[in-house]
């Protein structure tokens, strides 16, 4: 069964539609890119995916179990039980990081796993502490947000989202804030997380990144998505549209 | 009468005036949150009646407030008051009027907050409970209290309108011993309780905002 099953999802935005009959469906611990132009509704996606946006059609479902579904065109959602449930197995990283400003890099890590799935203290630390190990910053647990670049900002929302052992993890565009010498480390980092065997829906700009980690790239355009398969299909497509999206960028 | 049994003749009225000081805050601080709240209430009925509460507060002069809870309930219910209800008038006045004051001080500080603050603790799976109070508020406290310190240091100095429901705090008390003596010298002491009582407060605060300042 599918990890994360997008359902005929349909959204729009004061009358204008933005997804149009998006049907998706992620197994356990494949790797995903979705690229697109911009305004073509990657974002709008992975935050109906997550919660932050409310449906007008379809289903979003995870491990089968409905997380959000809409009704003509009213978002209806499982008891609050269920909810809280189906949450845990997602985490999403922004591309405008969202640290919290007034904790620090060990309490953003570990504030949600203690406060929220109620586990021991001691056994947070040591995995926050490993984390940022992973992240390449082991020594930066006491340090505040605003001390750390925006590349280590970006791990630190990694690690935190890391922290709270989801089965799957949404990117929206991680490295789009970023300046371009510091996009390499985050991309490297979320390289490596090939490993934990945790399932990666990216949204990206970075198409040589994007052709390198996914199992399979999804090109969206205008609300719909007009090809998807393996990067190789893909990025050697002969849709017309893909090749001028792609045309746009260099060294693929 | 020197100084120093002027400074004693009102100890008692300051008293008073720390009071309705301390009491006012301690009420209106947690009241203007519930307040702010009612104000952005998706519910219009709601956010309609706050918001024409807190725009008559701000733009009626407090001293009038404190007129109306004092005389409001013998003039519109008939309902005969006795001595010690002129303490609670003033306290209940105050309280009602800082609450709007300190609502919309909330309101700006938390709409300050950016959206994506909100949706990280709500993806993390915060509670919108835990999200508000462990993660919003705490960055609000820091962006409001410029503006917090402002109204603290005018409450202060607001204390001194409970003269005009006869409330015995410090300047009622001043103001009598001034006429009775026929001399400044009450008033000066007057003064210089509110001086040395502010410099106190912006001390406090100034701290609190130091305390604040590990985080930008
Ligand atoms: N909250 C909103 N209210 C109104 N319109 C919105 C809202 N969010 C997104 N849109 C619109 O929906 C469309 C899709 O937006 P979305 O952010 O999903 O695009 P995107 O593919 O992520 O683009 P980008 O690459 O620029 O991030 C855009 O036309 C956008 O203007
Ligand atoms: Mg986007």
């Amino acid at each position: 069964m599918a990890l994360l099953e997008l359902v005929h999802i349909e959204k729009a935005f004061d009358g204008v539609p933005v997804l149009k009959d998006i049907n998706l469906s992620l197994e356990e611990g494949r790797i995903f890119s979705i690229i697109g132009p911009s305004g073509s509704g990657k974002s709008t996606l992975l935050r109906l995916a997550t919660g932050l946006e409310e449906l007008d059609g379809g289903e979003v479902r995870y491990d089968g179990r409905l997380y959000a579904r809409a009704q003509d065109g009213k978002a209806e959602y499982p008891s609050k039980h269920e909810m809280k449930e189906l949450q845990s197995i997602f985490g999403l990283v922004f591309q405008s990081f969202n640290l919290f400003p007034h904790k620090s890099v060990l309490q953003n890590i570990m504030d949600a796993p203690i406060r929220v799935q109620k586990r021991e203290k001691t056994e947070v630390r040591a995995e926050a502490l490993r984390l940022l190990e992973k992240m390449g910053l082991p020594d930066k647990g006491g340090q505040y947000p605003y001390q750390l670049s925006g590349g280590q900002c970006q791990r630190v929302a990694i690690a935190r989202a890391l922290a709270m052992n989801p089965r799957i993890l949404f990117f929206d565009e991680p490295t789009s804030a970023l300046d371009p010498e510091l996009t390499g480390e985050v991309l490297k980092v979320i390289q490596s997380l090939k490993d934990l065997h945790i399932a990666m829906v990216i949204v990206t700009h970075e198409m040589a990144f994007a052709k390198d980690i996914s199992d399979e790239v999804v090109f969206m355009e205008n609300g719909v998505i007009v090809e998807q398969g393996t990067p190789e299909k893909v990025f050697s497509s002969d849709n017309e549209r893909l090749k001028a999206f792609l045309g746009r960028y260099q060294g693929i | 009468m020197n100084f120093g049994q002027i400074i004693l003749a009102l100890s008692g009225g300051v008293a008073t005036s720390i009071f309705i000081f301390a009491v006012t805050l301690i009420f209106s601080l947690p009241l203007g949150l519930a307040v702010a709240f009612g104000r952005m209430s998706k519910n219009p009925l709601i956010s309609g009646i706050v918001k024409i509460y807190i725009s008559v507060m701000r733009g009626t002069p407090l001293m009038l407030q404190l007129m109306v809870v004092y005389f409001g309930p013998y003039y519109l219910f008939g309902i005969k008051v006795n001595n010690s209800y002129r303490i609670w008038a003033a306290l209940i006045g105050f309280v009602i009027n800082y609450s709007a004051y300190f609502a919309e001080i909330y309101r700006s500080g938390i709409q300050s907050i950016p959206v994506g603050q909100h949706e990280a603790a709500k993806v993390l799976g915060y509670s919108r409970l835990q999200s508000f109070f462990v993660i919003i508020l705490p960055q609000v406290v820091k962006r409001i209290l410029p503006s917090v310190t402002n109204e603290v240091i005018t409450l202060v100095k607001d204390t001194s309108l409970a003269f005009t429901i006869s409330v015995s705090e410090m300047f009622t008390t001043a103001k009598a011993l001034a006429s009775a003596q026929t001399s400044m010298m009450p008033f000066v002491a007057a003064a210089l309780f509110y001086y040395v009582f502010n410099f106190i407060v912006a001390q406090g605060m100034d701290l609190f905002e130091k305390r604040l300042s590990y985080y930008r």
